[in-house]
């Protein structure tokens, strides 16, 4: 199963005593938080889950793969995750 | 950014307690690890997903000493952009 945003409301809406309107906005500002800082090209770090990175790429020289012409492509700006040694941890837990 | 700024930044945000907004941000994290750990993808619109990837054992070496050694199968997650955050992040 994909677990969603609504998953993620839910389980706060359930686990706080938070009303589900004040879960669902303070999951949305989570987010938007999080996106504002990585769009300023500021990292992420959450202790215990892993870092989210602002990486600037070079421009390359690239190829379609379809037809095989040579094509530059632009220097752009990506976010890449690392995890945390516990959350790498936990993945690996043998269960039960 | 830290997970701490993150919490004040929530918490003024949101007009929540520090103690509130700290669970909060502690039960997101714990949920997406918990997900994570049972195997289960994480897609959040806006933001990106996140999938286990599970790799086989294999053995390696130890590129220092030269040592062989055993690598045992592992799971690690990986993120992949979401569509917004990627155009939002770009120049």
């Amino acid at each position: 199963m994909t677990i969603t945003k609504a998953n993620l409301i839910d389980s706060i809406y359930k686990q706080s005593d938070l009303r589900k309107q004040e879960s669902t906005s303070a999951v949305e500002s989570l987010l938007e938080i999080i996106k504002h800082t990585l769009e300023s090209g500021e990292d992420l770090l959450v202790s215990g889950f892993g870092k989210f990175c602002v990486k600037d790429k070079n421009m390359r020289r690239g190829r379609n793969p379809h037809t095989g012409n040579g094509l530059m492509l632009d220097a752009r700006r990506v976010v890449t995750f690392k995890c945390s040694r516990t959350l790498r941890e936990n993945l690996n837990k043998k269960k039960k | 950014m830290t997970k701490s700024e993150l919490v004040e930044a929530l918490s003024k945000g949101e007009d929540l307690t520090k103690t509130k907004a700290e669970e909060i941000v502690n039960l997101v994290f714990s949920e997406m690890t918990n997900a994570l750990a049972n195997g289960e993808r994480i897609e959040i619109r806006g933001l990106g997903s996140f999938k286990v990837k599970r790799y086989d054992g294999y053995s390696g070496r130890n590129p220092k000493t030269g040592k062989q050694i055993k690598v045992k199968p592992k799971k690690l997650p990986f993120f992949k952009c979401g569509k917004e955050l990627k155009e939002r992040v770009d120049i």
